[in-house]
């Protein structure tokens, strides 16, 4: 309970940055805007394996994704969410079809670009966490600041998930949910073009899933950036601008929420 | 169990590499264990066969001339069980095409052709026909590195008459085990030869019909060697006897005893150390086995295996891992023994040499390997029994650093978080990183202590050749010389410089220490053979008093202003007693040094010169040899150079290999720790790893963090290994140091480089191979998993 109530979304507000303040933001949330999606995809489709074997784990995959929104992916494991995911953030080689990021072309990348794009654009949120346990907090998150070009402040990105109290503990002395929030924090400090989280509640009980995804909300809202959920819980997509339903390697609808729910109204 | 046992098959594939690694180092250290014991015991053994199939006396008595009834008196005395009486003279061969005469032992041999002592062992040809004065059977070796064929004719002068003998055998003989040219250390087969001839031809030949020159004595069951020395040298006083002495203190036997004791003393500390780098490393490396599989442990246990069950599972993979190793290293051991025994037979001429392990020996060495090997393992299994399945099936906690912070603030400022990383796992695991670094630097230490040694050897020529003996001939006589023969050298085609020596056989004795050496009488202010002290300058021999060499003044215990007593073994034999002068610094032999004068004034023997030795026009060289063949007084005549190169070549052929094997035993144990734990690390860390490339880590910077770890243990290990090879030489170098020869200590570059390199080319391969690992890293396979 504890972790919960040590992060109240209106404190994150209050103490929040004044983002529009800072030059450089200015500069690189003008070069966004000039395109008006951050992802756009056509006939994308990636296949495992060969013969008999092959899995057909994206079928073509036609999608555009609008620049600063929230999208969640659902659909049932095993469907590809995990897959596109992979691909639109430079981990994997589509089989064929093309990913746009803004104006460069994904699926032309070569690794070295792919680790560039990761570098300088990319936040990932695993359902494991995947902190190094051998840093602290502090530490885990200027493992990005001290790689990136345009970071936030460590205490800023910490303060974001409502951590600046633990900074100076290991991930062994946090619980789940802190842990999940310092990989949050670490994967919004280099402040991101693009956040994608796998299934970032998916370790996490209720009241701490809840308060990891009102952390993405925030992080949407204040530094803009695009958020890419993915999630078999149905009920996280009332948080999402935009739901994109996934079935058999294929989209099925995408459906724009007329209306948002903040997290913290999402049942489980 | 036999799912389990699939279980072990499988596992033993993954750490193919790590388990190869191991099996290498254990392989190593098995068959050192292997050759070294099994070549100790071959040479024990044949040494010991060859001597009692060829009956080697037991104690050799040289006298001047002792008519021949006396070997029966002495075949009486109490304790002597067979005694014989040879005539041994000094000859010179001329050998076609050389400038040079070699020198050559000339041995009687009785009419029955079969001596009750001092047998020969023939390998071609026959033994002497009665009657046939001219035949003669020559030493095998000598002969191999002459290409002399039976039925060839050999010139021989003794006491300066020239005769020619016809070959008619090749043999070798146990008291001819090892050979080098007289006063010489270093075996050269070329330079040194045995003739036997008949009894009669030799008798002739140094006038002493109907007596004998030396006396054979093998002793009784349970005799005191000492008692029968005593009486033998009362019985042959008369005769001019010039100390009796034991087959142990012959150089033969002396250099074949250090080389046993050599490779016992090896034998005992090179290969535990290989085994006890292997334990280590299956102890780590089923530590991180088990602690990665504990979920599988725990769920195992669940099912209602038995600790014990769990427990031997992997302890079955320490014991394949052990086996297999053993088992190598076994192959590799009978094939390197019978390698070692070949290289040995060029230089201890065995009749045969076989080397041969006893089965039950290979069992319990294999067995102890194991066993050794497996201690590690061993360790690993509590943590095995500990695990409970209610812990093991809990959510796997990410590790905890949190002890390892202290260093934060004081750090924090200068270090990255990449290298934050490599620091705290450094300081979470310090025993593994100890033992790593420790495994490295006693690897490193040994292969750099055993090259220093070799390196030393340079040191041991350019004393030897460049600062004691200047000279570019010795030439020595039959008897010593009046103080005429100086000039008369002088006067010799292409003699620019001559200095007499004056060489007596002695035995010193310090209280209860004794030592049977020789004493060297040098003219005050030498040039071409000279003492020198520890700074490498001139010793100017003293008006009284002697000067000892440091290995011989270490062995009779005794320091300059002490006084030892010198029993002279020619001539009149006084005994004297004079005080310690100096201490002299020489690296071969242990010899004693008076003033020329002063000495020869002892014997009463004015202006007497055993050798000369000369400095000479090297374009008059040939004439100069020309006019020494035809000298009947001289016995042989050394050029320094031969005696230098025999030991170069020692050194290129057989020392120069052993560099290589050095530097591979610190490659093959710093190969052995730095890939396993470079496996380990990656193993532990492979998710971290795969985080870091997500979040947009370069391939460059990922590898840093999982080889800098191993890039500060290398850089520990390094000036430790200096350290403990540093420290180690000192002792292999007192340890081994004999008054035959002494090992120099000293720091040598060129071998703790060369070790260093070894240890650095293994770490960049052991680097590189796991460096691809990373490189193929699935980053989005690896994240899935939980562990
Ligand atoms: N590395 C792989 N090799 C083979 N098949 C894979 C691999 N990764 C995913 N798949 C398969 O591709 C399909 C889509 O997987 P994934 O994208 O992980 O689904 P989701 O995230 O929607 O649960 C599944 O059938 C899965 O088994
Ligand atoms: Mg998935």
């Amino acid at each position: 309970m504890a972790p919960l109530f040590a992060m109240p979304a209106p404190r994150v507000g209050a103490n929040g940055p004044n983002i529009l303040a800072a030059p450089a933001w200015s500069a690189s949330l003008w070069r966004r805007m000039a395109q008006n999606h951050t992802f756009k995809t056509e006939g994308l489709t990636k296949t495992y394996g060969e013969g008999e074997a092959a899995v057909h784990a994206l079928r073509g995959v036609d999608l555009e994704i609008p620049r600063g929104e929230i999208v969640v992916l659902l659909g049932p494991s095993g469907s590809g969410k995990s897959t596109l995911l992979n691909i639109l953030g430079g981990l994997d080689h589509a089989t064929s079809g093309t990913a746009f990021f803004e104006s460069e072309n994904l699926t032309e990348m070569s690794d070295r670009a792919l680790t560039r794009y990761r570098r300088d654009h990319v936040g990932f949120v695993f359902q494991f966490y995947n902190l190094m346990p051998s840093l602290t907090a502090r530490e885990n998150v200027e493992l990005v600041t001290e790689i990136a070009s345009d970071p936030l402040a460590v205490e800023e990105a910490l303060g974001l998930v409502g951590l600046e109290e633990r900074m100076d503990h290991f991930p062994a002395q946090m619980s789940g949910g802190e842990q999940q929030r310092v990989a949050i924090a670490r994967a919004i400090a280099k402040n991101p073009t693009v956040l994608f989280c796998d299934e970032p509640t998916g370790a996490l009980d209720s009241t701490t899933g809840r308060a990891v995804l009102h952390v993405l909300n925030d992080v949407n809202a204040r530094l803009g950036a695009t958020v890419l959920i993915v999630t078999h819980a149905a009920a996280t997509a009332r948080m999402a601008h935009r739901v994109i339903h996934f079935a058999d390697g294929a989209i099925r609808d995408v459906v724009e929420n007329e209306i948002r729910q903040s997290p913290d109204e999402i049942e489980w | 169990m036999r799912a389990l046992d699939h279980k072990l098959m499988r596992d033993l594939w993954r750490i193919r590499g790590q388990a190869a690694a191991i099996m290498l180092v254990v392989a190593v250290g098995v068959s050192l264990l292997v050759m070294m014991s099994g070549m100790l015991q071959s040479l024990r053994e044949t040494r010991l066969q060859y001597y009692e199939s060829y009956r080697l006396a037991e104690i050799f008595a040289p006298v001047t001339r002792a008519p021949m009834p006396i070997v029966e008196r002495a075949a009486e005395i109490k304790g002597i069980a067979a005694a014989e009486g040879r005539i041994r003279g000094a000859a010179l061969l001329d050998m076609p095409g050389q400038a040079l005469p070699v020198r050559a032992a000339a041995l009687s041999l009785p009419r029955s052709m079969t001596p009750r002592l001092n047998n020969l062992y023939l390998k071609n040809g026959r033994l002497l026909t009665p009657g046939h004065m001219d035949e003669v059977v020559v030493l095998d070796s000598f002969a191999k590195a002459h290409d002399l064929a039976l039925g060839d004719h050999l010139v021989a002068t003794m006491q300066g008459n020239r005769r020619a003998f016809q070959i008619v055998g090749f043999a070798a003989a146990p008291e001819f085990l090892f050979t080098t040219a007289p006063g010489e250390f270093v075996p050269d087969d070329a330079r040194f030869a045995v003739l036997w001839m008949h009894e009669e031809a030799l008798a002739a030949a140094f006038d002493v019909k109907g007596a004998v020159n030396e006396i054979l004595v093998s002793l009784e069951r349970g005799a005191n060697p000492q008692d029968v020395l005593t009486k033998l040298d009362h019985l042959l006083d008369r005769y001019g006897g010039q100390g009796a002495y034991e087959r142990k203190d012959s150089m033969s036997d002396r250099f074949i005893t250090e080389e046993i004791a050599g490779l016992s003393a090896t034998s005992v500390v090179v290969p535990p150390i290989f085994l006890g780098v292997a334990a280590f490393l299956l102890y780590i490396v089923i530590t991180r086995l088990v602690q990665a599989e504990r979920e599988q442990i725990g769920l195992i246990k669940a099912f209602g295996y038995t600790d014990f069950e769990v427990a031997l599972h992997y302890f079955k993979m320490v014991v394949v891992i052990a086996v297999l190793g053993a088992a190598m290293g076994c192959a590799l051991g009978l094939w390197g023994g019978r390698l070692m025994a070949g290289i040995y037979q060029t230089v201890y001429h065995f009749p045969f040499l076989v080397f041969r392990v006893e089965p039950s020996s290979l069992v319990t060495g294999v067995l102890t390997s194991v066993l050794v090997a497996s201690a590690g393992g061993i360790f690993v299994l509590r943590g095995v029994f500990r695990l409970t399945p209610a812990v093991a099936m809990r959510p796997p906690a990410p590790i905890d650093f949190s002890r390892t912070g202290a260093l934060n603030n004081r750090l924090r400022r200068w270090l990255d978080q990449p290298t934050r990383m490599v620091l705290r796992r450094i300081l979470r695991n310090p025993g593994r990183i100890g033992g790593s670094v420790l495994g490295i630097a006693v690897g490193m230490g040994l292969s750099s202590a055993q090259m220093s040694l070799m390196s030393g050897f340079d040191d041991t020529l350019d004393l030897t050749f460049g600062v004691i003996d200047r000279s570019d001939v010795a030439v020595s006589f039959f008897e010593p010389m009046p103080a005429e023969t100086v000039n008369a050298m002088a006067h010799l085609p292409g003699v620019l410089e001559v200095e007499p020596v004056r060489g007596v056989g002695a035995v010193l004795r310090n209280g209860r220490e004794s030592y049977r050496g020789s004493v060297t009488g040098l003219v005050e202010n030498a040039r071409l053979n000279r003492a020198v002290n520890k700074d490498m300058s001139d010793i100017t021999m003293p008006s009284q008093g002697i000067v000892l060499a440091r290995a011989l003044a270490d062995t009779l215990d005794i320091g300059p202003g002490e006084t030892l007593r010198v029993e002279v073994l020619d001539g009149r034999r006084p005994v004297i007693d004079v005080p310690v002068a100096e201490v002299a610094e020489t690296l071969l032999g242990a010899p004693a040094f008076m003033r020329f004068d002063v000495l020869n004034g002892a014997l009463g023997e004015w202006g007497r010169v055993s050798t000369v030795y000369l400095r000479v026009d090297a374009s008059e060289m040939d004439a100069l040899y020309a006019a020494l063949k035809d000298m009947p007084t001289v016995a042989g005549v050394t050029q320094r150079e031969d005696a230098r190169a025999a030991m170069q070549k020692l050194m290129d052929t057989g020392a120069g290999a052993m560099r290589y094997v050095m530097a591979a035993i610190a490659g093959i144990i710093t190969f052995g720790i730095v890939y396993n734990a470079a496996r380990i690390a990656f193993g532990e860390q492979a998710r971290d790893l795969a985080s870091l490339r997500v979040m947009g880590f370069t391939r460059g910077e990922t590898a840093y963090v999982l080889l800098g770890e191993l890039a500060v243990v290398v850089l520990l290990a390094v000036p430790l290994g200096v350290g403990i090879g540093y420290y180690l030489s000192f002792l292999i170098a007192a340890g081994f140091s004999t008054d035959l020869y002494q090992i120099p200590t000293g720091f040598r570059p060129d071998a703790f480089g060369t070790a260093g390199v070894a240890v650095l080319l293994a770490t960049v391969v052991s680097g590189a191979l796991v460096r691809r690992d990373i490189d193929k890293v699935d980053l989005v396979a690896t994240l899935k998993t939980r562990e």
